[in-house]
């Protein structure tokens, strides 16, 4: 191979490194001091994205040269820091004591109102920035054209390296955040005021995604998708170079930035798929990443499922509800027949989930991994073996079940937000198969014409099965929840050593959890696959795993039954807004907040210890 | 008599539904060292977290300087002028020597002639030759002096030593009780909570004895040296 | 046959000695309490015989076969029961499920998905609750108790594994003064009646000297003193490393020098 060409994609590599450095550098000082993994710094980044791209051509109108440019970037960045600021005090102060699964969902909350508030104030359009004045023309390397932008981004990164070393080498403020990261209280017993230090880490992190974000007006257009595209990213540097160190993430932005150089070259649709892959191999043998340290503040707090007394009332409940549920297609239209499948269908995906948090303490974070999973192993079958919906479907629940063996097996031997972020990271590696590997998934545009068999395909049949196959299948995880087993799991998330001393192998029964989780997930989604008639990877992307969450938080995380409120609820609502208002995004976000904060019980919780209060 | 320091009437404290203190109360005064002795488990150690606020507690009157410190969050009560010394030393490994007092530096009080870290080395020599030396990199004896060196320049009035003898050659021991003299001597007062009974009568005024989470004796050293049943009782000494 | 035999048990922490040959044997029936300053090693050792460390050097026998190196669910299936310095339950359980888990692990039933937990060998747990005196509270959720009786309540659950070594870290902290000679009474008299050894590390000196049939003294990773109760209150050197020393200053131990 030509070794000019290899010269160029290695500085390129360099230059994406630069950038992703400059991004996850703010996460992991900000996760470092106030051990929170902030799901919108990559709304920030965003943020300073489309505030260079609208605020430096206007710079550039007054004067134009290199200073207004440059001023531009480093205003953008220090505005997005005012805004780390305002989310500190108002959000996050908030939230510095819950448990992490409320972290992360209050965090994604954010995510949600940005999304919206940004195209309410830049527009629906991408905006593309001006080029840099001065670094417009390419220059030449060994005979071949790179543009010289990309030199400024490549030595931008060791500088922002210097210049983050130096602060927190060389200024109190520095050296105080590095004791913060090791010891919190500490610090406080020496009279620094945490409030104060923690709303400075929070502007410097948003400081370093803003600057992150305005470095790239001339490179890529300010658009939507920025946030969720570089959050994941910057989790897997943060991740991979361990949580709270800036030279781990230094070093693991340059390995990532020159596998996706060159691994577009051996593997030229699974660029993502390594870096992803890389997370899981670092990870399996380093569990606290290169530079990481073990977890010893806070840990895991076990919120979940208690024991309570078996109540003769509930049965007929259950009973009555699903006798109505049965009932419902003598009165409904077919729209809502449609909408109370679906309804159904992600009542099953979160009560699944129920089984890994609510009982096991287990925070997945990529549960959509395996609704994806069996939704296209559904399609697939049907696509390329011609095979039934009677077939496709247990083919589905066979392939989310082995891909939880498979995921499962790596991930019980982590905890607390690292084995949140690897579960992530494993459904952002099948979300990046799903949408390379064209010729067998379909890429973007996924698989098409799932439909169901003849006697399933009308609107009320197809309610009906999905109402048996749900009530069966939630029927016999509730029966594995009161199980030995759903016991075993409860008792290993109450205390672990305890569990231990009793001869209960932890790692298995979280192993074997994962397996039935996932495979109901599974069978969830290639319901849902056969309901559309359709796949696409959308199935398996962040956003999905997040409405099982928030379906599971709405719920209750303490309630068996939680979750299927929580999923009723939850569709019907988007059902009713979504049409009324373009802001739904918005509402969604302020709502996850707003139950984080005020409603941590979620509505069955609360109704229960209404009840329990006044028994 | 001058309004003590530190008082402390009927404080209680618990770690979750276990309950440690059970009304224990005891004065310290301006310039003067108090030992709390007991044995392990006695409460010493969360008396001094239960003032600092580091756990829940309840109490008729804790008081710094005529301050309630009740429902104070830590670094308010520290900057109240109580510096603290934990057992566990609780040094930023992290950091380095220099770095480290860095993070304990507050302004003195007016009238006072402020610590700086030159003042300290002179009073831990060992220290001054590892200035650039990482916390992790230090022997325990040496990780004790940089604590209370790291405590002393924010310019304490009064401060909390948990156990310095603790796990410590007896030559650093030696050392330890030669910088209490000197903080005294600077006008510190000092609670010392100790289980090395000979290392606390040495050098405390007052004595203070803890017995499952309550105040048994208060009184001067001489009293309690010339108890002998109650220390073989409470001390087994 | 000696219930536990520990030979020359050693660990070390990035070449900070916690425990260096530590040697000793526990009978059926006997309670031996292993005492010692903080930082001495108590729950070093502890640990390594519960198998929550690993020993660098030496064994760990019970009833003659090598449990050195197995994990602590291992050890549990060979009759190694335990309570914790803090005490460890599942809290979001009720008080007998607490005690009916532990039955169920050792029937090797906690894979079993099909019928209810709470309706396994519940008999069994309610008579492990009486005989710790708490077959009153079987029903209420076990975060309603008070710390004491959670303790009692760890009794019953080590129990319930059938112990033949039953191993207590500070089985009294955190528990008002009148409970904590009724706990040691009561282990007492269970561990005389099934021929359970216990062996335990204490702070409550009362606790010791009124419960212990033996105590082994630990200092800087070694034993130094082992005997009755009564011998140990007055062996000089206990005096000296332990309940106070009249010459810290003076001189330095002979145990540290290299």
């Amino acid at each position: 191979m030509d070794p000019s060409f290899l010269v160029i994609q290695a500085l390129n590599g360099l230059a994406s490194a630069s950038s992703l450095f400059i991004t996850a550098c703010g996460l992991t000082i900000v996760f470092g001091v106030t051990r929170i993994v902030n799901f919108a710094h990559g709304s920030l980044y965003m943020i300073g994205a489309y505030t260079a791209a609208t605020l430096v051509p206007r710079l550039l109108e007054l004067s134009f040269g290199p200073v207004s440019f440059w001023a531009g970037i480093l205003v953008s960045a220090l505005i997005v820091g005012i805004i780390g600021v305002l989310i500190e005090v108002l959000l996050l102060r908030r939230i510095y004591g819950a448990p992490e699964l409320f972290q992360l969902l209050a965090t994604f909350g954010l995510v949600l109102v940005v999304q919206d508030l940004v195209v309410q104030v830049f527009g629906p359009q991408d905006i593309l920035g001006p080029r840099a004045p001065g670094l417009r023309a390419p220059v030449e390397i060994l005979g071949r054209r790179f543009p010289s932008y990309e030199l400024v981004l490549i030595a931008a990164g060791p500088v922002v390296l210097g210049l983050v070393w130096l602060l927190l080498r060389r200024t109190r403020f520095g050296v105080l955040v590095r004791a913060a990261t090791q010891d919190r209280d500490m610090i406080a017993a020496l009279g620094v005021n945490q409030a104060i230090l923690f709303t400075g880490t929070l502007f410097l992190g948003a400081f370093l995604a803003g600057l992150g974000g305005a470095l790239q007006i001339p490179r890529v257009a300010a658009n939507t998708g920025m946030d969720l595209a570089i959050i994941a990213e910057a989790f897997v540097v943060t991740v991979v170079g361990g949580m709270g160190s800036v030279t781990g993430a230094f070093l693991a932005a340059l390995i990532i930035g020159q596998l996706q150089a060159f691994g577009i070259l051996i593997f030229p649709k699974s660029t993502l798929v390594v870096v992803f892959l890389l997370m899981a191999v670092v990870l399996a043998i380093r569990p606290n990443g290169l530079f990481g340290r073990p977890e010893t503040v806070g840990g895991t707090h076990a919120v979940g499922i208690a024991s309570h007394k078996p109540r003769s009332s509930n049965w007929i409940l259950g009973l009555a509800a699903i006798a109505a549920l049965a009932c419902l297609p003598l009165a409904a239209d077919a729209y809502l027949l449609k909408v109370a499948t679906e309804i159904l269908i992600f009542a099953l995906f979160a009560f699944s989930l129920q089984l890994l948090i609510g009982v096991g303490g287990l925070v997945s974070f990529g549960h959509a991994a395996f609704f994806g999973l069996g939704a296209y192993g559904a399609a697939l079958a049907v696509k390329w073996l011609g095979a039934p919906m009677e077939a496709a479907l247990p083919a589905g629940l066979v392939l989310a079940g082995t891909g939880a063996a498979l995921i499962g097996a790596f991930v019980v031997r982590l905890s607390g937000i690292y084995l949140a972020m690897m579960t992530l990271a494993a459904a952002q590696i099948l979300y990046a198969v799903a949408f390379q590997w064209v010729e067998v998934t379909g890429g973007d545009n996924g698989i098409v014409g799932v439909w169901p068999s003849a006697w399933a395909s009308g609107q009320v049949p197809y309610y009906l099965m999905t109402l048996g196959l749900t009530v069966v299948a939630v029927f016999l995880l509730v029966r594995i929840i009161n199980a030995p087993f759903g016991y075993a799991l409860r008792a290993a998330r109450d205390s672990e050593p305890r569990a231990e001393s009793i001869g209960i192998n932890l790692r298995q029964h979280r192993w074997l959890a994962f397996m039935i989780s996932g495979a109901a997930a599974g069978l969830s989604g290639g319901l849902y696959a056969f309901s559309r008639g359709s796949v696409d990877p959308g199935l398996l992307g962040i956003p999905t795993s997040v409405d099982a969450l928030t379906m599971l938080l709405l719920g209750g995380i303490q309630t068996v039954m939680g979750p299927l409120v929580g999923a009723g609820v939850l569709h019907f609502l988007r059902d009713q807004i979504m049409p009324l208002t373009s802001l739904w995004r918005l509402f969604l976000g302020l709502s996850i907040i707003a139950m984080v904060l005020l409603f941590p019980r979620g509505l069955v919780g609360t109704v229960q210890h209404w009840r329990e209060e006044r028994a | 008599m001058s309004a003590p320091l530190l008082d402390i009437r009927n404080l209680s404290a618990s770690y979750g539904s276990a309950q440690v203190l059970f009304g224990l109360s005891l004065e310290l005064r301006a310039g003067e060292v108090v030992a709390l002795v007991g044995r392990n488990g006695a409460g010493k150690t969360t008396t001094l977290k239960a003032i600092m606020g580091l756990v829940p507690a309840k109490a008729d009157r804790l008081a710094f300087r005529g301050r309630s410190l009740i429902g104070l969050p830590t670094y308010r009560i520290a900057r109240l002028g109580l510096g603290y010394v934990p057992e566990d030393r609780r040094i930023f490994t992290d950091l380095t020597v220099d770095e480290n007092l860095e993070t304990g530096h507050r302004a003195a009080g007016a009238g006072r002639s402020p610590w700086t870290p030159e003042r300290l080395f002179r009073l831990f020599p060992n220290l001054a030759e590892m200035r650039d030396r990482r916390g992790s990199q230090m022997s325990g004896g040496e990780q004790q002096m940089l604590s209370i060196a790291r405590t002393l320049m924010g310019n304490p009035e009064a401060i909390l030593l948990d156990e310095p003898s603790e796990g410590i050659a007896p030559v650093i021991v030696q050392m330890m009780a030669e910088a209490i003299r000197a903080m005294k001597a600077e006008g510190v007062a000092v609670l010392l909570s100790e289980q090395n009974w000979a290392f606390a009568a040495g050098i405390s005024n007052r004595a203070c004895v803890i017995e499952r989470g309550e105040i048994r004796f208060q009184g001067s050293m001489a009293e309690l040296m010339a108890n002998e049943a109650l220390r073989a009782e409470t001390l087994g000494v | 046959m000696t219930l536990l035999a520990v030979q020359s048990l050693s660990k070390s922490f990035g070449g900070v000695v916690a425990a260096q040959d530590v040697d000793f044997a526990l009978e059926r029936g006997e309670m031996l309490a292993l005492i010692g300053p903080n930082g001495a090693g108590k729950s070093t050792v502890f640990n390594m015989i519960g198998g929550q460390l690993r020993s660098d050097h030496g064994q760990v026998l019970l009833d003659g076969q090598d449990i050195t190196a197995i994990s602590p669910q291992a050890r549990f299936r060979r009759g190694v029961g335990r309570t914790f310095q803090v005490a460890q339950a599942f809290l979001s359980m009720s008080v007998a499920e607490n005690v009916q888990m532990a039955l169920v692990s050792r029937a090797r039933e906690s894979r079993a998905l099909w019928s209810p937990a709470r309706k396994r060998h519940r008999e069994e747990a309610l008579m492990l609750l009486d005989r710790v005196g708490m077959a009153d509270a079987a029903d209420r959720p076990c975060s309603a108790l008070a710390y004491g009786d959670v303790k009692r309540v760890e009794l019953a659950i080590a129990l319930a594994g059938q112990p033949k070594l039953l191993l207590m870290d500070e089985p009294t902290a955190g528990m008002a003064p009148r409970e904590r000679a009724a706990l040691m009474d009561l282990t007492a008299s269970i561990a005389a009646s099934e021929g359970i050894g216990v062996l335990f590390t204490e702070h409550d000196m009362d606790v010791v000297f009124g419960h212990a049939g033996r105590v082994l003294v630990l200092l800087r990773g070694r034993i130094i003193a082992s005997g009755a109760p009564d011998e140990i209150r007055s062996n000089p050197d206990v005096q000296q490393a332990y309940l106070g020393d009249d010459h810290a200053l003076a001189q330095p131990t002979g145990a540290e020098a290299p």
